[in-house]
């Protein structure tokens, strides 16, 4: 493809009488025109990506400095960081930070565990190998608001078989345990999402090193944390970011089972209370600018943390 | 000035688009005038027969669609001031929760009803709904149908009903300690019932949350001894040991099961207990126990049309929301639905008198009825409330007061967080 377009344009760039060397003779006029296509060509991507996602934030920012309250059109008004003020010293918005943590570190430690063991099991399958890994993705398949509404009526007394085995006591009208129904659909959802970025991975240890291993006397527990998880550590490392981000900013799961109510609420769905049904542009921008940054936070140690390991740092692992 | 021409070529864009869609609108539309009144409410069983009744009497003037909103509140709003909230004008007539008239029209998503539309709406309409409708001293819906609590008890335990709030919690508790089931019933969960219960013992007793405007948080004093009240109930040895978890039909349960001598609620419950002949015997009615005052003053709820402020056919939607909402449909409504009316002469009707034998009731209740607070905040401030009268058990009079007039300051100041 490349080798084409440098064909193509050297030939045109010939033509012409040569113009006296620049300064920099390194870029000839056939990589200078090269580049420009470059440009010309990811051009309408950049400014796309410059209007979907570069304005909307940016436009948020503002809005989360102003008064900006659809039911009081007429008093909207620059406020700075008097919204921010507002929400961080809001019991609610703490509340839900917790929520989400606890949420997001519970689901992905479980996630993490059981998505190796399905990972090392569809890995090894020696018989049924299609079946295994087709029946491990159909929570992955099916649709996050469908399977929501399957839970909550199995979890409704009266109509739910869950509930029913359970005593018939309404789960999910309570705190504590609406969020372990909340935090186990999540689960039974996104592990076969985390066992395929595994299976990925281990797909990258060759049989050679762990055969020499067993050769050596390795035991199997001592292959897997030797050999096997170090190899695999960036497609680890993929599947935690990914999850980790994507727990941390839970909302369907939550919007059908409780729709935040009693203490509930993640972050993303105090956030939808307060800029849909509040209609308060002005804090729901600030709490929608407070999630940027704390996901921001948790990818910056994510790659702090594992250095070169990290996504991005290293082709070796999938994307 | 970039972004002056980028707007402009977004509107540009965005008018070509609503020019296209407004055509094919158009063009399926078939007969008639070819205008098409898009009437969004909750889903209501036999509206569909008034909606037709409507469009015969149009004569091919215009065409009313009825779309059904989801039936839950929460998600009716939502979709209505999503869809408001982007300009779009295929929605010409609203069904609004009593509550949310005064956050539409503070927005400016719908329109003042003037002239002669005004008038015909509130000629013989009853004053508590109208009052639900006008906002800032201005009308902004029509009253479609209304509603209010009465108290329910078992006149087999209860000769004559209690005129107070104290005559009938120490009527229950002399039942109670005779062993007799004379517990009293009623929504103290947290949640929008708490806040009808709370704002009608506040009226009663000639108290307010909020200023006439709605912007200033008050809480007087008379306000405290509706918190009082309420505590006293909630502490009573005569409560629903479950009220702080009761809604309606927790409540109308409750009262069925045979616990229950008392029952604060709608007048749906009544229609309800018809199921059981022999509970239903002894169901009686009485008007909603006073504080303060000689008569309560019971929280109106109910629905008003609006018309959108987007619509591209205001004349038709006014024409049409006066059908909608006429004493002829109000009627059928009432019969066939089971939604009250706001029409007074609605109610002297025989055929009323026939199926609703509380009508009378209702209507002399609606006439000293009250509204809840009007601010376009009130979403927020009904949230406040629930939360902060939660479990209504542990109020603390004066000190639930001081919270409760600060975060509602906060809530009209746009600073309140939703939880």
């Amino acid at each position: 493809m490349s080798h084409a377009t440098t064909a193509g344009t050297a030939k045109t760039e010939a033509s012409p009488t040569p113009v006296t060397p620049k300064k920099k003779p390194a870029l000839s006029e056939g990589k200078k025109a090269e580049r420009r296509l470059g440009w010309l060509l990811c051009a309408p991507a950049a400014l796309t990506m410059i209007a979907v996602t570069g304005w909307p934030i940016l436009y948020s920012v503002l809005l989360s400095m102003q008064r900006f309250d659809l039911k009081f059109p007429d008093r909207t008004e620059w406020v700075w960081f008097d919204n921010y003020v507002t929400v961080l010293s809001s019991p609610y918005w703490w509340n839900a930070v917790w929520v989400t943590v606890l949420l997001t570190v519970f689901t992905v430690a479980i996630e993490l565990v059981l998505g190796m063991s399905l990972a090392l099991i569809m890995h090894r399958a020696l018989v049924g190998r299609g079946i295994v890994r087709t029946t491990t993705l159909i929570p992955y398949g099916i649709v996050t608001v469908v399977a929501a509404f399957s839970w909550r009526f199995a979890w409704t007394p009266g109509t739910g078989y869950l509930a029913e085995a359970l005593g018939g006591d309404p789960v999910l009208t309570e705190k504590i345990p609406a969020l372990l129904v909340v935090g186990l659909a999540e689960i039974w959802k996104t592990t076969p999402f985390m066992a395929l970025l595994l299976m990925a991975g281990l797909a990258l240890v060759p049989d050679d090193l762990l055969k020499a291993a067993a050769m050596d006397g390795a035991s199997g527990w001592q292959r897997f944390i030797k050999i096997t998880v170090p190899i695999m550590k960036p497609a680890i490392l993929v599947a935690l970011l990914f999850r980790t981000l994507d727990a941390f900013r839970i909302f369907d799961n939550l919007f059908v089972l409780t729709a935040g109510s009693q203490g509930t609420s993640s972050v993303s769905m105090l956030t939808y209370n307060n800029l849909i049904k509040g209609l308060n542009l002005g804090i729901g921008s600030t709490m929608s600018v407070l999630i940027f940054i704390m996901v921001a936070i948790i990818a910056f140690v994510f790659i702090k943390l594992f250095g070169t390991a990290a996504p991005g740092s290293d082709d070796g692992g999938k994307r | 000035m970039g972004a002056t021409r980028r707007y402009r070529v977004a509107a540009g864009v965005g008018a070509a688009l609503l020019a296209a869609s407004t055509v094919t609108a158009c063009g399926s539309d078939g007969g008639g005038g070819g205008i098409t009144v898009n009437v969004y409410k909750y889903p209501q069983e036999n509206f569909q027969a008034i909606v037709d009744s409507c469009n015969a009497k149009a004569g091919g003037r215009y065409n009313i669609v009825y779309n059904k909103l989801p039936r839950e509140a929460d998600g009716q709003r939502e979709q209505m001031v999503r869809r408001l909230a982007a300009e779009d004008d295929s929605m010409d007539v609203l069904g609004l929760d009593v509550t949310w008239t005064a956050e539409l029209a503070k927005a400016g998503w719908i329109r003042e009803f003037t002239g002669s539309v005004k008038s015909q709406v509130e000629n013989g309409t009853l004053p508590g709904p109208l009052q639900t409708a006008t906002y800032e001293g201005k009308l902004y819906g029509a009253p479609d149908n209304t509603n209010v609590q009465l108290l329910w008890y078992r006149s087999d335990l209860v000769p004559t009903p209690p005129k107070t709030w104290d005559e009938m919690i120490s009527m229950a508790e002399a039942l109670v300690a005779e062993g007799k089931p004379g517990q009293i019933v009623g929504q103290g969960k947290q949640y929008e019932g708490l806040v009808v219960l709370f704002n009608t013992l506040v009226n009663s007793n000639g108290g307010a949350l909020l200023d006439e405007n709605g912007t200033k948080a008050v809480v007087d004093d008379k306000a405290v001894e509706a918190l009082a009240a309420l505590k006293k109930l909630a502490t009573s040895k005569a409560i629903d040991p479950s009220f702080s978890n009761a809604a309606e039909d927790n409540a109308r349960l409750a009262m069925e099961g045979g616990n229950a001598a008392f029952q604060l609620n709608w007048p749906y419950v009544y229609a309800a207990a018809q199921k059981k002949p022999e509970f239903a015997k002894n169901f009686k009615w009485a008007p909603f126990p006073t504080l303060g005052g000689d008569q309560a003053r019971v929280t109106v709820g109910g629905v008003n049309y609006a018309v959108s402020s987007y619509t591209t056919h205001p004349d038709e939607s006014f024409d049409a929301v006066l059908c909608l909402r006429s004493a002829e449909n109000q009627k059928l409504a009432a019969l066939k639905d089971g939604v009250p009316p706001t029409i007074e002469a609605v109610y002297d009707d025989p055929e009323m008198v026939e199926a609703y034998p509380m009508s009378a009731d209702i209507k002399e209740t609606l006439k000293n009825s009250s509204v809840r607070p009007r601010t376009p905040a009130y979403q927020n401030v009904s949230t406040v409330i629930s939360t902060i009268l939660s479990p209504p058990a542990n109020i603390d009079p004066q000190a639930t007061a001081d919270r409760l007039r600060q975060e509602l300051q906060d809530a009209l100041d746009s600073k309140g967080v939703l939880p």
